[in-house]
């Protein structure tokens, strides 16, 4: 179980990003992370990512404090950073060490093909889509088999078909592996967070805090037009207004 | 399924001149046809600017008696271990105040102010210290190689996108492994641009160190030539210098293309 307790982050220029969250994950569970921009979200992703340290709090994996970067916790950037020196084969295989060469090529070839890439793995990065590209990068986050894999906004900067269809395959990976990961998917798109969610974690600004939970009972695949899925976005909506309000006070 | 490896990727072999050298060739070539042809029907007698026929006599003449094969291998050596001293140098220092804020700001200030300085100002100085033979010559081209080096690593190293970085922190990367995985790839295709700059440099002060009082190279031919009042000498000098220049400028260009070739930029899709 991921635990985060009593998190908080103040930058020393003094901004005041995250106060007082609190959050348990279980294992396997899809948490959506949901805001506006400036609360906090990306900054609670690198919190838990170990790029950034908490200030107070604490964040426990199985109950291990999390001190940096750890081989559990596996990260999807918005952007794919993939390095564009290296092959895409060679990129899946960033984070793979320790193991022998023949070992390594049957993981990266599994992932590969769970993405459905594998006939780009000897093709350079500048060659492959925007949306190619981060199912690469999903691909490297779960070849070294995290138990958390943290996305942060990771189709927001792909046109709306791709980002549906990699939102199903998302769900599709992750149901495929095995023991299935826990996702924390940070976004503000309503509708990613329906989607691919168990439970939504609704943040408002200023500093950040949580200002709801939603769990969605629905059952998957999720039908996007289903009149329950249109009930959800309304609930969920109504939450984001408060937040706002709660802002302009 | 395809056979999954971890070699790089491949690329089209690399290209080889075609029609384009010939549109090239057209401008130069026509120019020393109509001053061969001009200087043949007496309209000017060639006498302070040869007609190519007599430059290539020269050339030819030089090289026969094996005096233009020893000039050149002089000069090369001085350029050689000039550019290595400087590459060298600026290599380690660009590499240190490119990582580190403290030697940036332990060094750099110093390393600008020398930088200010018209390299050739050095000159004397040099020549009281190293004397009048080669060590002098070569340390006045390893400075003029230190600074375009040194510059172009530090600015790449500080200019490796900080995402990029991360993905290597998210791995657990450590500092060597850092450097080796992620900031010496990054910063390659500066760094050969540097050192290409660098070695130009190093052809231009060679030039200026060969002047200062030189019994062979290729520097000392064009002086040789002033002095004799033999410019079909000097103009073969500076033809030698300039094939010499692009030789090793081409060398330096090939030698890096492997590790270049998944560059995403202008000359990768033409």
């Amino acid at each position: 179980m991921l635990a985060l307790d009593n998190i908080g982050k103040t930058y020393p220029n003094g901004v005041h990003a995250l106060d007082g969250i609190e959050l348990r994950v279980d294992l396997g569970e899809i948490v959506a992370v949901l805001g506006g921009s400036g609360c906090g979200k990306s900054t609670l992703l690198r919190l838990i990512a170990g790029l950034d340290r908490p200030d107070p709090g604490r964040v426990t994996l199985d109950g291990t404090d999390m001190n940096g970067p750890h081989e559990k916790i596996g990260v999807v950037f918005q952007e794919p950073r993939l390095l564009p020196w290296l092959s895409v084969a060679q990129n899946v295989g960033f984070g793979l060490r320790g193991k022998r060469l023949a070992e390594r090529r049957r993981l990266i070839e599994d992932a590969l093909q769970r993405v459905g890439l594998a006939d780009k793995a000897d093709v350079w990065p500048r060659e492959l889509s925007g949306g190619q590209a981060q199912r690469v990068s999903i691909a490297r986050a779960l070849v070294t088999r995290p138990e958390v894999l943290l996305l942060d906004e990771p189709f927001s900067a792909l046109d709306a078909f791709t980002r549906i269809d990699l939102q199903d395959h998302l769900l599709h990976v992750w149901a495929q592996t095995h023991p299935r990961p826990t996702l924390i998917v940070v976004t503000h798109d309503i509708d990613e967070a329906i989607v691919l969610a168990d439970r939504i974690v609704i943040m408002r600004p200023h500093p950040g805090r949580v200002q709801a939970e939603i769990a969605v009972d629905l059952d998957r695949p999720r039908d996007r037009a289903a009149h329950a899925f249109e009930e959800l976005r309304r609930q969920v909506m109504a939450v984001l207004d408060q937040s706002l309000i709660h802002r302009l006070d | 399924m395809t056979d999954t490896s971890l070699a790089a990727p491949r690329t089209a072999a690399r290209r080889f001149p075609g029609p384009g050298l010939a549109l090239g060739l057209l401008l130069p070539l026509g120019l020393a046809l109509i001053w061969e042809a001009a200087v043949a029907a007496g309209l000017n007698n060639g006498r302070l600017f040869p007609p190519p026929s007599v430059i290539a006599g020269t050339l030819w003449a030089l090289w026969q008696t094996g005096a233009l094969a020893d000039h050149a291998l002089a000069t090369l050596g001085r350029v050689g271990a000039g550019f290595g001293l400087g590459v060298a140098a600026g290599t380690v220092a660009g590499a240190l105040t490119g990582y580190s804020l403290l030697a940036s700001r332990l060094l750099d200030p110093s390393l600008q102010a020398l930088r200010a300085i018209p390299s050739i100002a050095w000159v004397p100085l040099f020549i009281l210290w190293f004397g009048i033979f080669e060590a002098s010559k070569i340390a006045l081209i390893a400075v003029g190689v230190f600074f375009p080096v040194y510059l172009g690593l530090m600015a790449a190293i500080r200019s490796v996108d900080r995402k990029i970085v991360e993905v290597g922190r998210i791995y657990r990367l450590s500092g060597p492994e850092m450097v080796w995985r992620i900031l010496l790839p990054a910063v390659l295709p500066a760094y050969v641009t540097s050192l290409r700059s660098g070695l130009g440099l190093g052809w231009m002060f060679v030039v200026a160190a060969e002047f200062m009082g030189a019994s062979e190279g290729l520097g000392y031919l064009l002086v040789d030539g002033q002095q004799l009042g033999k410019p079909a000498q000097i103009v073969a000098a500076i033809i030698a210098f300039a094939i010499l220049g692009k030789i090793t400028d081409s060398l330096l260009a090939w030698a890096s293309t492997p590790f270049l070739r998944w560059e995403d930029g202008f000359a990768n899709h033409r």
